[in-house]
């Protein structure tokens, strides 16, 4: 199927299209889009159509959600989990309620991430994307909460969990419980790899600190989106501990990739393909010993 | 004696006042001793009200005292036979982290935590306590050969993070931190973890998974530092006391919350006045939970870890129509 058939297909709301940060762009968003890596200027359009992908040189821009989740499962497949859950504010964070809930207008999300069922080229699956056009994919309970139930669904209907991750780490204005859903999304992960369960970590632009260290390292394989940004600590606060300049792909997946860190980065245009053969080879049914 | 800190300051004129008072007496030869009782009296009052009512910043202070018992040192008075292992069996032995086996109260154990040195030289040699990926593999061997062995295990939280250093983002300081998130969950051991000193973001969860959590009365546990706060909230650092009481990290907050299982009370002035006392205090809280963890079978053990961890989060069930 023609990929650019397939957006907006599996959305059942309509969703403002996010294309730009602010800096990525300071051409009107919904006309024109300047890539941010090679510089030149094409119709927003053609850059949407082509998955997000700068047309020139590759650039992967970040993609919303809804917009992951039509370029990645079968059409219509998608039914969303735990949209009712809703932040709340343990620490009493001036205005936190009100940033969380300008951002569910903007992003038409109930939180950063959005969690489901649906089917990979037939094969069942429950998936998570995170959006880090919501409080940049940070994580707090409401995140932890849904990943922790998706993993849960999975693991009672015995299917893969796929997860791309989109986050600058714990959510602050959440406190230590933020810290604590590490551990959640950790322990039901577990569950799930006991069961004998394939889990797929797709790494995407950018995935940093306690989302980094916890769920996004923990696939049976972890693969990243190419150039995405991936590590634990900051680039400032590493150059200020250690007082030294950082290569320029320092932190970057293919920096992970040769330091052994990552399995595979695969284009966005090869992603469906590649991860549905992936899950087909995970089918039930390896070598049984007698 | 150890160094006053800034909120003892008052203590500590009262102190000087009433020794002065003292070699006064004693060199004008005059009887001063109703004098010098009033005063004592109001020391002990002052002392237990400065003690028992800290603010969450002095209790940062009280946390990153560089006296302040460490693991080595809890392990000197609460185990016996502590034999020291070393190294992750990939890479190098991280001296930020400290593990190895012993007896408690004549049941073999494994013991692990964080380890900062108390002079400048022993805090380089372990980094400030600050581990590398190396110490996170070399504490999960230690606790899957506890569980091969069927050993309880007590884990000691002092740090103030993991290492934000280039050669720990290479080896993988986050897949090191997730690996022990996800390995123990499944351990079928009974884990108990303590937090001492600073309890620092994923750093510290590395070794934090446990059956039970207990918090000494002035240790902090939070996501980010008060100066880390501080500085992506209001743009300065300086501003950390007031981040300290807006993140909410002390004991008592933890508790409230319900991450945390008890509160372990502190010698007055806080562990590092008297930490023979303080240790003797804390082995009755190790006891009591290994107590109530080892009747359990390892499925229940699993479970229960599972139970505390699942129920960690808040936020509302909007009802759908
Ligand atoms: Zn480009």
């Amino acid at each position: 199927m023609a990929i650019k058939s397939l957006l907006n297909l599996n959305r059942k709301k309509t969703k403002g299209v996010i294309v730009n940060s602010k800096n990525e762009s300071s051409f009107p968003a919904d006309l024109m889009t300047k890539c941010p890596s090679c510089r030149k200027i094409f119709l927003t359009k053609e850059i949407e159509t082509n998955l997000k992908v700068c047309p020139n040189c590759d650039h992967h821009f970040k993609m919303t959600a809804w917009e992951r989740i039509d370029s990645f499962l079968d059409v219509e497949s998608f039914t969303p989990f735990d949209e009712h859950l809703r932040t709340t504010n343990p620490l009493n964070f001036p205005s936190y309620i009100e940033k969380v809930e300008a951002d569910m207008k903007k992003t038409g999300l109930s939180e950063a991430v959005l969690t489901g069922s649906g089917t990979l080229k037939g094969e069942e699956v429950v998936v998570a994307v995170m959006d880090s056009h919501f409080r940049m994919g940070s994580m707090g309970s409401v995140v932890g909460e849904k990943i922790t139930r998706a993993i849960e669904k999975a693991t009672e209907m015995q299917v893969p969990f796929i997860i791309f991750t989109a986050s600058g780490g714990a959510r602050m204005q959440e406190g230590v419980i933020s810290l604590m859903q590490m551990a959640k999304t950790s322990v039901a992960l577990k569950r799930h790899s006991d069961e004998g369960l394939l889990f797929l970590s797709i790494m995407t632009d950018p995935t940093t600190g306690g989302v980094s260290a916890s769920f996004a390292s923990l696939g049976d394989l972890n693969i990243a989106e190419p150039k995405a940004l991936i590590g634990f600590a900051g680039r400032r606060v590493i150059e200020q501990t250690v007082r030294e300049k950082l290569p320029d792909d320092f932190q970057t997946a293919e920096f992970l990739l040769a330091h052994g860190q990552l399995d595979a980065i695969f284009h966005r245009k090869e992603m469906r393909d590649k991860v549905a053969t992936i899950v087909k080879l995970h089918r039930k049914g390896g070598v049984t010993h007698v | 004696m150890s160094k006053p800190m800034s909120f003892e300051e008052p203590i500590i004129k009262l102190k000087e006042k009433i020794d002065e008072l003292r070699e006064l007496a004693k060199n004008a030869d005059v009887d001063m001793s109703d004098e010098i009782k009033t005063l004592e009296e109001r020391l002990r009052q002052l002392e237990i009200k400065i003690y028992s009512n800290m603010e969450p910043w002095n209790r940062v202070q009280v946390a990153r005292n560089p006296e302040r018992p460490t693991t080595l040192d809890y392990i000197k008075e609460i185990f016996t036979d502590f034999i020291e292992l070393h190294g992750d069996r990939y890479y190098a032995d991280d001296e930020a982290i400290v593990g190895g086996i012993a007896f408690f109260d004549g049941q073999p154990i494994t013991v692990i935590g964080h380890q900062r040195g108390k002079a400048t030289k022993e805090n380089i040699r372990r980094n400030f306590g600050m581990p590398h990926p190396e110490g996170y593999r070399k504490a999960l061997r230690l606790m899957k050969q506890a569980e091969k062995f069927r050993r309880p295990i007590i884990c000691f939280i002092d740090t103030k993070g993991a290492y934000p250093g280039k050669a720990a983002e290479e080896r993988g300081q986050s897949e090191a931190i997730a690996k022990n998130l996800f390995e123990m969950a499944g351990l079928k051991v009974p884990v108990i973890s303590v937090v001492i000193g600073e309890g620092g973001s994923g750093g510290a969860l590395a070794l934090g998974v446990t059956n039970r959590i207990y918090m000494l009365e002035n240790s902090t546990y939070s996501v980010i530092s008060p100066e880390g706060a501080a500085s992506i909230l209001w743009k300065d650092a300086s501003l950390a006391k007031q981040a300290a009481e807006a993140m909410k990290i002390t004991a008592q907050d933890l508790k409230e919350m319900g991450i945390i299982d008890d509160i372990i009370p502190e010698v007055p002035g806080g562990a590092h006045r008297d930490p023979v006392s303080q240790a003797k205090i804390l082995k009755e809280y190790l006891k009591k939970g290994l107590d109530q963890l080892t009747a359990l079978s390892e499925e229940q053990i699993i479970q229960d870890r599972y139970d505390k961890f699942r129920k960690m989060g808040d936020f509302i069930e909007e009802i759908v129509q």
